[in-house]
Formats: C-alpha cells, sequence, structure tokens
C-alpha cells in the first residue's frame, strides 16, 4: 500500500527526539564557537530522558518501516543539532563499512567499537582510486604507509577503517580496507581539522607510517586483486548504499530546523503561507517559503525512498545516489535561501540559522560530491562504464 | 507508515494501462496532434478499459472497483506517458465522474453516475479556469446567484477538457458574499441549458484533446444541480483532485522525455563519440532522473492523503510548486539535449514541450 502518513508510534519517536534536540541546541553554539573542545559524551540533561532508539520496540506493521525511520530518527537528530549528542551513540562510518563486508569474525572482534572511515588524502578526494596509501605484505602483517584527512569522529574514534592499494597500477582492484586500531605503533592522529561549518565535530587527519597490523584486519579478508572490472572495489561501495541517504539525512535535518525557524520568525511578524491560495495571491516571501519547504519536502522523500528499499534488502544504488544528491543539494540551498529571507538579523550569531547554513554546506561535498552522484546516476541509465563516462 | 509499495491490484492495472499506452498511443500521437483531434476509436478503447469510470460503484451500474485516487494517479502517470494529449481526452470524463462520486449527493449520483457507467466514450468536464490572466481558485469570478429556487450562473470557462463533447459540466462558481475558496460551490450544467454556448479553443499543447471556451450566460438551473446538496461541498478537495491529477499527467510525460532523450544520447555521436558521453549531456539526464523521482514521491503524497479523504492543501501545493517546476524544465532539457531536431516536429520532443507548458499550468484537466 503506498502511504506517507506517519502513525502515532512514528510520531511518538520523533517528537521525543525533537523535545530532546531541544535541549541539545541549547549547547550547539557554545561548541560551535569552542571548536578545540570535544562536546561531551552526553548531557547531564539528557540523564532521565528516555533513549528514544529503546522507543522502537514493540512497533508493529502498520508503522513506517525500521529502515525508513531510523533515517527521519537522524533527521529529527541534526534538527537538534549535528554535532552535540544527548548521549553518545557508539558508530562512524567505519562501522557502516564492517557491518557491509567485514567477515563475522570481524563483526564480533569489533563489536562495540568506534570506527572512523579514511578514504580522503591530500591529493584525492571523490576519485578514490588515485589513492595513494600502500599495504604491503609483510610475513602475517601489512605495511600501511600514507597520509588521510577529513576523517570524520577521527580524533575520538576507537579506530579507523583506511582505504589503501595493494597494487597502484591495479587501479580501483587493487583497493581494500583495513582495520588499524588507535594504539597501533606508526598510526598518528595529527590534527584536528578547522572549518566552515559542523566546527565542534571530530574530523581528523592522520599519517601511517611503516603501521604494522595483523593480516586478519583486511576487512573481508580477500587478498586477491581480481582481475577484470573492480570486483572488491564494488563490495566497499556497497557501503554507501546506506551510509548516502544517512548522510543526506542528516543535512535535511538542518534544513529543516532552518525552514522551521524562518517560518515560525516570519509568523510572529505576520506573515504566513495559506496553503489554500495560488501564486497570484502570494508574496514572493511566502512563494520562497512554499518553494523551499517543497525542496525538503522532496528531499526527503528521496531519502525514504532509498532506505526503504536498501530496507527491502533491494538494490537501491541509484536511488542511494539520487538521495544524496537532492538531499546535498536541499540542504544547503534551502538554508541560503532561509538567510536570504532573514536578511541582516538572520546572519548575526544571535540565532543559529546562520550556523546551519555553514553546517549544510558540508552535505553536498562529503560521502560523494553531487557531481559524483550525478556521475553515478548518469552511467547507470545510460549503461556506461566508469571508462566511458568519467 | 511510509510505504512505496503499490498493491498487487494496482501493480496490475498499472502494467495493462502501460501496455495500453504503449500499443494504442505513442503511434498514433503525432498525427492527433496534427490533426488536433482524437479519434473515436481510441476513445472507444478507453472507455472499454474503464480508465475513467471503473470506480463507479456498481449500485450505480459501474464496475465497482475500489475508489482510489492512488490508483489513478498511477493510471495518468502510464497514459501520459503514452501521450499527454491522448490521455487528457481518455480521462476528461473522471473530471466530473471523480468528483461526483466523492462530493455528491445521492440523488445527484443517482441521477447521472448510470449515464457515465454505460458502454460508449461520454464526456463529462469540470469547468474550472477561467477568463483573466490572473486567475486563481481563490478568485475565480464565475457567479451562481440563487434567485427563485434556482440558481443563475453567469461567466467565462476555458480550457475545459472535451467540452464540445460534453454532456454535462461541473462549474464551479462563487456563490453566496465569503470570499476566497469558502465562497465557492459547484454546479451541474446540463450542456444544453440555455445560456450554455461552447467553442472550439485553440491550444499551445495536448492539441490531441479538444479543450472549449464554455460561456455561461445566465444559464438557469434547479436548486438541485448544487454539488453534495443543500449543504454544498469542499471545493478545495475537488480542485485538489485537479491539480494533483495534471500533476501525474505531467509526471508521465516527462518520465517519456527521460526515455527518449536516453535512447538519442546514446546513439547521437558528435567530436567521434556519443553525446551521452559527455558529462554536460549526462548530467542534464542525471538531473531529470532526480527531478523525475522526486516528483513522483511528492504527487503519491498529495494522493495519499486525498485517498485518506484530507483536503491535501499543503501535500498539493508542495507538488505543485515542485512537479510544475521541473515537469517544464525536464521537457525544456529534453529539447535541449536534441538541439535542432528537438525544434522540428518529426520527433516527439518538441510536442512533448508543448504538452509541458500546458500541463503545467493547467488544473482542471481530470481529476484523480
Amino acid at each position: 500500500m503506498i502511504d506517507f502518513q506517519l502513525t502515532e508510534n512514528d510520531e511518538k519517536v520523533l517528537a521525543e527526539i525533537r523535545r530532546q534536540g531541544l535541549i541539545v541546541r541549547e549547547h550547539a553554539r557554545y561548541y560551535d564557537e569552542h571548536e578545540d573542545e570535544f562536546p561531551p559524551d552526553s548531557l547531564p540533561e539528557g540523564k532521565d530522558l528516555p533513549n528514544p532508539f529503546s522507543m522502537l520496540g514493540g512497533r508493529n506493521e502498520e508503522d513506517t518501516p525500521m529502515g525508513v525511520i531510523v533515517l527521519l530518527m537522524a533527521m529529527a537528530q541534526s534538527w537538534g543539532d549535528y554535532s552535540v549528542r544527548i548521549r553518545n551513540t557508539i558508530g562512524g562510518l567505519g562501522n557502516a563499512a564492517l557491518r557491509a563486508s567485514g567477515t563475522e569474525e570481524q563483526m564480533l572482534r569489533w563489536n562495540g567499537k568506534t570506527l572512523a572511515m579514511a578514504i580522503t588524502e591530500p591529493g584525492c578526494g571523490s576519485d578514490s582510486k588515485a589513492i595513494q596509501t600502500t599495504a604491503v605484505l609483510d610475513g602475517e602483517e601489512w605495511v600501511i604507509n600514507g597520509e588521510k584527512i577529513f576523517v570524520t569522529t577521527g580524533c575520538r574514534a576507537d579506530g579507523v577503517v583506511v582505504w589503501a592499494t595493494l597494487d597502484r597500477a591495479a587501479g580501483r582492484s587493487g583497493i581494500k580496507s583495513f582495520v588499524i586500531m588507535k594504539e597501533t605503533p606508526g598510526f598518528e592522529v595529527t590534527h584536528k581539522e578547522k572549518k566552515l561549518g559542523i566546527r565542534a565535530d571530530d574530523t581528523a587527519a592522520m599519517v601511517f607510517k611503516d603501521c604494522r597490523i595483523p593480516r586478519d584486519h583486511l576487512l573481508g579478508g580477500n587478498e586477491e586483486i581480481p582481475k577484470h572490472g573492480s570486483g572488491g572495489f564494488r563490495g566497499v561501495m556497497k557501503t554507501f548504499n546506506m551510509t548516502r541517504p544517512s548522510v543526506a539525512a542528516t543535512g535535511l535535518g538542518m534544513a529543516m530546523a532552518a525552514l522551521d525557524f524562518t517560518r515560525d520568525a516570519l509568523a510572529d511578524e505576520g506573515v504566513e503561507v495559506d496553503w489554500e491560495r495560488g501564486t497570484h495571491s502570494r508574496s514572493a516571501i511566502e512563494q520562497k517559503l512554499v518553494e523551499i519547504e517543497a525542496d525538503i519536502e522532496a528531499a526527503r522523500l528521496a531519502i525514504c525512498h532509498a532506505a526503504w528499499l536498501a530496507g527491502r534488502g533491494e538494490e537501491n544504488n541509484v536511488e542511494a545516489s539520487i538521495s544524496k544528491a537532492k538531499g546535498g543539494e536541499v540542504a544547503r540551498t534551502a538554508t541560503q535561501r532561509c538567510l536570504e529571507i532573514l536578511g541582516a538579523v538572520g546572519i548575526t550569531r544571535d540565532h543559529l540559522v546562520e550556523k546551519w547554513c555553514r553546517d549544510t554546506r558540508i552535505t553536498d561535498i562529503y560521502e560523494g560530491t553531487g557531481q559524483i552522484q550525478r556521475l553515478i546516476i548518469a552511467r547507470k541509465i545510460l549503461g556506461y562504464s566508469s571508462a566511458e563516462l568519467s | 507508515m511510509i510505504s512505496f509499495d503499490p498493491t498487487e491490484e494496482q501493480e496490475l492495472i498499472r502494467d495493462s494501462v502501460r501496455e495500453f499506452a504503449a500499443s494504442e498511443m505513442r503511434e498514433i500521437a503525432r498525427a492527433c496532434d496534427e490533426a488536433e483531434r482524437v479519434p473515436d476509436e481510441f476513445l472507444e478503447k478507453s472507455w472499454e478499459l474503464g480508465l475513467a469510470n471503473a470506480q463507479i460503484p456498481e449500485a450505480y451500474g459501474g464496475a465497482g472497483l475500489e475508489r482510489s485516487p492512488i490508483t489513478n494517479v498511477l493510471v495518468a502517470e502510464e497514459l501520459a506517458y503514452g501521450c499527454a494529449g491522448l490521455a487528457a481526452a481518455a480521462l476528461a470524463p473522471a473530471s466530473l465522474i471523480h468528483p461526483l462520486l466523492d462530493l455528491g449527493s445521492e440523488d445527484q449520483k443517482k441521477a447521472h453516475l448510470p449515464g457515465f457507467a454505460g458502454s460508449g466514450y461520454r464526456a463529462g468536464a469540470l469547468a474550472l479556469h477561467e477568463q483573466h490572466f490572473s486567475f486563481e481558485l481563490a478568485n475565480l469570478g464565475t457567479l451562481a446567484e440563487p434567485k427563485n429556487g434556482e440558481f443563475r450562473i453567469t461567466g467565462t470557462k476555458r480550457m475545459v477538457p472535451m467540452g464540445e463533447r460534453a454532456e454535462l459540466f461541473l462549474v464551479v462558481a462563487r456563490c453566496g458574499a465569503r470570499e476566497g475558496v469558502a465562497g465557492l460551490e459547484a454546479f451541474l450544467v446540463p450542456a444544453d441549458t440555455p445560456g450554455v454556448s461552447v467553442q472550439r479553443e485553440k491550444t499551445m499543447g495536448l492539441r490531441a484533446a479538444p479543450f472549449a471556451r464554455v460561456e455561461f450566460d445566465d444559464a438557469r438551473v434547479s436548486a438541485e444541480a448544487q454539488l453534495g446538496g443543500e449543504a454544498g461541498c469542499d471545493v478545495a478537495r475537488l480542485a485538489n483532485l485537479a491539480r494533483t491529477a495534471s500533476l501525474a499527467l505531467a509526471l508521465g510525460q516527462s518520465r517519456a522525455v527521460l526515455d527518449f532523450a536516453i535512447d538519442y544520447a546514446r546513439e547521437r555521436v558528435a567530436f567521434g563519440q556519443p553525446i551521452g558521453q559527455k558529462q554536460a549531456i549526462a548530467f542534464m539526464l542525471a538531473e531529470m532522473r532526480i527531478e523525475l523521482n522526486s516528483m513522483r514521491w511528492l504527487v503519491w503524497q498529495a494522493a495519499s492523503q486525498l485517498e485518506r479523504g484530507n483536503a491535501s492543501n499543503r501535500e498539493t501545493r508542495l507538488a505543485q510548486t515542485y512537479a510544475n517546476r521541473e515537469a517544464m524544465k525536464i521537457a525544456d532539457n529534453g529539447v535541449q539535449i536534441f538541439g535542432g531536431h528537438g525544434f522540428i516536429r518529426d520527433y516527439p520532443i518538441e510536442m512533448w514541450f508543448r504538452n509541458a507548458r500546458a500541463l503545467t499550468v493547467l488544473e482542471g484537466v481530470t481529476a484523480l
């Protein structure tokens, strides 16, 4: 059955996250302005508040499927704040990679550890086949050498999933991912990046210098370099089919916060959208509000759709990219347009809208830029390989 | 619950309409557009399939398919994939039938539905759009004045689908002193009512579907003609059933543009390689694919609110704002990808461009 109405159970969970989000927001500005400090693992105010994830028990068939509700929860969470959390949640992007391509033994071994994901290097971002970090087998150990940047949660994670090449000449096929824990000699987190937005967030730069790890730290355990295509690489890329919608969801939550703020602020000053009236009876500002809301709704549904497919175990490669392309674009442009409406006072740091505008700018860049997503979509619909359309 | 899963029945209906669109529409679309007419044979075939009237309950002589705006969205998308102009002609009677089903009084349903349940295409049409350029529902000006137990209707309606053939009009008019949408009612006006005159429109797009300008000059109907009886009806719902239907047509045609443009981009060679291998073109296609998705979910969401019996004002406006913008952009970029070939009438692209402009401003082509 096609349906878009949230049930009471759905609303209850989301309302609780938003309620806690308002508490979290009290701390958002402080950590934005004190980027050298990390937000605490948990806020004292949250001690006696229910964990929304524990409210997911006792759901029934009429409720929104788990894969989708979790992303709506992610939106509600970042609606509160991107970086400050009422309680620590275990898991970085590396955990998603572990779930997607780790062996059962590996999943058990690193269960409960927070793993970051290190892909980007100073010389390559989206073009991950250009990765320079190397892994060389020496006896029963891999020796890792290279430099990684823009590693989300890299400072505080227990370990990192690192992309490295076994053979540069093999291109993408030669790239494998390795789990490297923090205490390993030769692994150094050099600094926390200074950024436009999500300043409180932990974004690390790191260096691996003759860093030796046990042989079985290769994620998935397959040491072979496939001769044709990008077999191993494709496995790694599968991770993105879940992480892309959730990264988009996180960005979109902030755009929703910006729109809610803008709508309320204008309503206080007597400007409100009348949904019964059309374009000829709306002011330019009202029209802009309607357009922003339509864009946000479009992105929200694209994200829900990608997650819904994934939740049913269906192929969602194109849809994951669509959700990321749409979500990333709307997250940044919606917040920019809100500031355009709010004008001079909007850009002061009295309010959080300017922060949401800075924070969402990354959404269309990390986890695959909007352009990379379009490339993926275009290849798929045109039936081209990456060599045919690059 | 958020779910994107059509029912099995809906999938069956969608598949059969998809086949119908492929076998009966695409091939004749250009000729019908050029001739500015819809073949009777096509209308009869579409009628046999029950595209416009299958949801009339058995009690009124109909097939008794479950009343479902969502099913109708799926049908409209598939038909418009074949040809939006022919789709508009086939679905025009639904612009009257579906509002009558949802908002008519028992007496009105008894009186009018059996006539639309029989064999043989029968036109009836919603008369919504008006003469002035700043038209929208809230400032609609056609008047229905109650006098001596009658309503006297005066005003000019434009772009009434299948208006020349329609035997019955559903006329939206202002009634009473209240402003905005709250002051509107709808009236069932037989085409042969004295004071009603019909004239064929000449249009930019959707030429296969004959639209008409219908004038009501002191056309008198009985008090029973007011849709919903004395209590009147929810004109906002009526309008949203109609708006969302146009969006579904725009969605189907947008999909046609994308598929056609993909094929062309793979074949057309420039500077030694297919233009699809160039990012400038590939990204336009990717963009279309992205927007097609978002359009579809927004339209589904609006229809799903209507299906739940809600007015769907917000959801319909959001879908309309988004889908109208993107459908036009998709058709526009379709022409761009085809270059000069997009401008000449050998390919359907130039027709789709004209259709897109029509679909994205019309609110009363059909109703879900």
